[in-house]
């Protein structure tokens, strides 16, 4: 194992990290905040120093990573981009437990947005916006951002973007791999920055609305309001319901369309099948809250909004959907679990992998009917690899193991009943954020315990980097010689 | 530049290694998707998975901006169709394998024209050539030939108790007065362009470079000229093996070509009447020594296995044949078969991208001058490169001990009118000359990359 190449890459993820933190730092010094400042600037200091250390001590004899060292990195990185990422919180006293910290900070960057925040409007504004701004960060991968701006990390990064980034299947989307990073995030940029813009126009303030894209825009859900967004205008809520659709679709799709290649773009199944999911849940939805609001566009607004915000695993919210009949919370429940397209900023199952799932369903009925009949899968044009279809099929029993063992922690826990604790664990596992009953969307994740607080801090890191990184990163025999 | 591979075996995986070294963005076409993840794993490259003649593939991966199009499948009517299509979908330069001697005749130019291909490689053609060249100076472990014919380097293996053992290169240079050059030394892992001070030890591998004439006289005062292969013997009767037996048929050799396949033995036959076929297994040394291995001049292992050619040819080496040359396929097993004490070893994989690498680099040249001859050496880690200079090149009219020459680079002869000559300090560079460069650690783009 190339354990330099490791301690490396990890060291420069932190150097990026300790950039990062400069931005919330300004905002504290526009908003006059001393403590905040002050706490931002020792962690950008404790990144910036162990960071580069790393870099400099462990000095790669070869570059040469396999499989392995990309599961290794991923998995490190993200613990270490947690840890550090929550010093500010205890430091400036604004979260004076480190453990809740840590929850928060996980959460946010795993684009959760799942708080054990009491009183969000109590927060300062330097906190809040890195509270925020790890939603971002977290939405797009750290690591890729490491690869787009650093030259040549690796030949192999390949491997770093598989542990990465989300779905069954990462492609490139032109041939360097550095060049398929900064598209990425060339995307990512512009799309939060024409979020903002659309907010701005909606009369929203500055500070709000840079809050608000990070939050939509890693598909994240942290707010600076204890009702999230029901306060705000239709308009804002419109334009947020998009956004959030907008940045559940695969970003290849986006790539697409730049190049102009829109009937290829338009081909796409995953698109289509979560562009069908959303209709049928929001109509589903539409029709069980009929009758509870003023008119038929709120009614709509609402259904649409909470649909979206929960498939795309955001999780911000416009109304109390506690408070809606079982079918339509049951709805909202069945779309924790599927979550948005492969290749995007969201959590949860993935669209693609549903797909793949039914096909291959499909393809076991029809060889019971006509046992001799051969089939090959395709999916957004291409064959499928027998290799893809067995490893959606291995993750789903993987996917449900983790989900019934964190849901066992969880339900140890003194605080909360049967609804709560399954609606929290299905929440943070798929990296939504509220839940129903006790975490409902005007309640919070304070009442845990700080066991089940570390227990669902690790479902949302399994949730976010699909569980296989950490699951080797962990197990003794992959440390072994 | 943008630059398709299709066809990711053992040639198009040499090729994806160089070009991804030269700094290019690569698009690998296969019809195997294991064969894809491999070399996704490994390169950064991009993949497509498919037939090369498909055209929505070829859309897909946008062959219409691509610089160059390489098809390298085992194929060659499916590489000449590829390249046709890329052609005409828009890419601005095709290059095909075409290997079978049927096409390789007179209708290769017509064939060339037809499909407006740039450049046709075949790679068992080269390795022949390359045996060949070999074969003619059977003291060097290898000769590499530039486009004057002038110059030619050869590679030479200082044994133990050389007479070259601890000589300057200045005292070389007194006591032998002819026209060379000593233009690199390998030394275990490290490669240096040496200056008149540093000494020869046994064991470097050192590089010299003079016209064909001079070379044969410095060999023979140094002890080291071999005498003149006539008969050779052939392990495999593959296609290297038919073009290297015809050009040495048609230089008056003898040769003699063993393979186990009867059927492939008939064949040769039928195309080369001249050579002496035998069916058996060359493994067995009984058949071998019975065949008179201990009276051949050379001995040259092709078969497409790698452990039996490094194996048979040790057998070889141990009986005192004297030029003993085996192909090995794969590159890391080179070095494992020089420890083993076999000199002369040739890599297609090498010598195929040696040539894609120069024509590449031609393909982006700036204004100054353009690649002619490229040979990668030591691993790549130098490179010799010969350049045509056209007119405002920075070096021209400069005598070169005015130049500023970055370290460990040499300018190591020019062509002018056909004649070669081993430049001194006096010597000037004009438009239209060839350049024969050397450098270590560099990638030479254009002539003034070799300045300050």
């Amino acid at each position: 194992m190339n354990r330099r190449m490791i301690l490396n890459t990890v060291g420069k993820m932190l150097l990026a990290e300790g950039l990062f933190l400069l931005l919330p730092a300004l905002t504290a010094l526009i908003y006059g905040e001393a403590k905040g400042l002050i706490a931002l600037l020792i962690t950008v200091g404790i990144a910036l120093l162990s960071g580069g250390m790393m870099c400099g001590l462990a000095k790669p004899k070869s570059a040469v990573i396999y499989a392995k060292e990309g599961f290794f990195i991923v998995s490190a990185s993200w613990i270490l981009l947690s840890l550090v990422g929550a010093l500010p919180f205890t430091i400036s006293g604004e979260i004076p437990n480190y453990i809740d910290a840590v929850f928060e900070t996980v959460s946010g960057l795993t684009t959760t947005g799942a708080s054990i925040l009491t009183d969000v409007e109590a927060m300062s504004h330097g906190m809040l916006f890195w509270r925020s701004f790890t939603h971002w960060i977290g939405g797009m991968g750290v690591l890729v951002f490491v690869m787009a701006i650093l030259p040549n990390v690796s030949e192999r990064s390949i491997h770093i973007l598989r542990a990465e980034a989300p779905g069954p299947v990462v492609g490139k989307l032109v041939p360097r791999l550095k060049d398929t990073a900064r598209l990425l995030y060339v995307i990512y940029i512009a799309l939060t920055a024409l979020l903002t813009v659309l907010l701005l126009a909606g009369g929203m303030s500055p500070f709000d609305s840079l809050i608000h894209a990070f939050g939509t825009a890693g598909t994240g859900g942290f707010g600076v309001r204890a009702d999230s967004i029901a306060s705000y205008s239709p308009y804002l809520q419109w334009v947020i319901t998009v956004f959030m659709l907008i940045f559940g679709v695969n970003f290849n799709l986006y790539y697409l369309i730049l190049v102009r290649r829109f009937k290829t773009a338009l081909k796409s199944s995953e698109f289509w099948a979560y562009v069908t999911i959303v209709l049928l849940a929001t109509g589903g939805v539409a029709v069980s809250i009929w009758g509870q609001y003023g008119s038929a566009e709120e009614t709509v607004r609402h259904a649409a909004f909470q649909v979206s915000s929960i498939v795309t695993t955001t999780g911000f919210a416009t109304t109390d959907f506690n408070l809606w009949p079982q079918f339509a919370k049951g709805i909202l429940l069945l779309l924790m679990f599927i979550g948005g397209c492969a290749g995007a900023t969201a959590g949860g199952f993935k669209v693609s992998r549903i797909v793949i799932l039914f096909k291959q369903i499909r393809r076991e009925l029809q060889k019971m009917l006509h046992p001799r009949s051969v089939k090959t899968l395709r999916f957004e044009g291409h064959q499928l690899e027998e290799q893809t279809t067995r490893g959606v099929l291995s993750y789903l029993a993987l996917y449900l193991i983790c989900f019934l063992v964190i849901f066992l922690f969880v339900s140890a826990d003194s605080f909360g009943d049967f609804e709560t604790h399954f609606s929290s664990t299905a929440s943070c596992f798929n990296n939504v954020g509220p839940g129903f009953a006790g975490v409902g969307p005007t309640a919070n994740f304070a009442s845990y315990s700080l066991l089940s607080k570390l227990v669902l801090s690790a479902g949302m890191l399994l949730g976010r980097l699909e569980i296989i990184p950490l699951l080797i990163f962990f197990s003794p025999s992959s440390w072994k010689k | 530049m943008k630059i398709i591979v299709v066809g990711c075996g053992k040639i198009g995986t040499a090729l994806i290694e160089s070009l991804i070294a030269e700094g290019h963005e690569l698009v690998a076409v296969d019809r195997s998707p294991a064969v894809l993840e491999n070399v996704t794993n490994i390169y950064d490259v991009m993949s497509a998975c498919g037939n090369g003649t498909d055209w929505d593939l070829l859309t897909e991966i946008n062959t219409e901006d691509a610089d160059l199009f390489i098809a390298v499948t085992d194929s060659d009517e499916l590489n000449m169709l590829s390249c046709f299509l890329a052609k005409r979908l828009g890419a601005k330069h095709t290059v095909a394998r075409i290997r079978n001697p049927e096409h390789n005749d007179g209708s290769l130019d017509f064939l060339r024209n037809q499909l407006e291909l740039s450049l046709v490689i075949n790679p068992e053609r080269l390795v022949a050539r390359e045996l060949y060249n070999m074969l003619k100076l059977p003291s060097a472990a290898r000769v590499e030939t530039f486009s004057g014919r002038g110059l030619e380097m050869i590679e030479l293996k200082l044994k133990n108790e050389s007479i070259l053992d601890g000589v300057s290169l200045i005292e070389l240079r007194k006591k032998y007065p002819y026209k060379f050059l000593i233009g690199m030394v390998q030394r275990e892992d490290e490669v240096f362009i040496p200056d008149g001070n540093f000494r020869l030890k046994s064991g470097d591998k050192i590089s010299v470079i003079a016209t064909s004439a001079e070379i044969q006289k410095f060999l023979k005062s140094v002890g080291l000229l071999q005498k003149q292969v006539r008969s050779v013997m052939i392990l495999g009767a593959s296609d290297t093996a038919y073009y290297l037996t015809k050009m040495l048929l048609n230089s008056g050799n003898s040769v003699k070509v063993l393979d186990k396949n009867e059927e492939r033995c008939r064949v040769f036959s039928q195309s080369l009447p001249g050579a002496i076929v035998l069916c058996g297994d060359g493994a067995q040394q009984e058949l071998l020594l019975e065949e008179g291995l201990e009276e051949t001049d050379a001995f040259v292992a092709l078969t497409g296995m790698v452990e039996q050619n490094v194996l048979v040819s040790y057998f070889a080496a141990s009986h005192k044949v004297p030029k003993v040359i085996s192909k090995v396929n794969r590159d890391e097993f080179s070095p494992l078969a020089e420890q083993l004490g076999l000199e002369s070893v040739v890599s297609p994989r090498k010598t195929v991208a040696n040539i894609l690498v120069r024509y590449a680099r031609a393909l982006e040249n700036s204004l100054d001058s353009s690649v002619e001859t490229l040979y990668k050496l030591v691993n790549g880690k130098a490179e010799a490169l010969e350049f045509i200079v056209h007119e405002d090149a920075a070096v021209c009219h400069v005598p070169l001990k005015d130049l500023a020459l970055k370290d460990n680079i040499l300018i190591a002869g020019i062509t002018r009118n056909r004649k070669s000559v081993i430049p001194s300090g006096a010597d000037e560079i004009l438009p239209g000359d060839k350049v024969l460069i050397l450098a270590a650690g560099y990638r030479i783009n254009n002539l003034s990359d070799i300045l300050e």
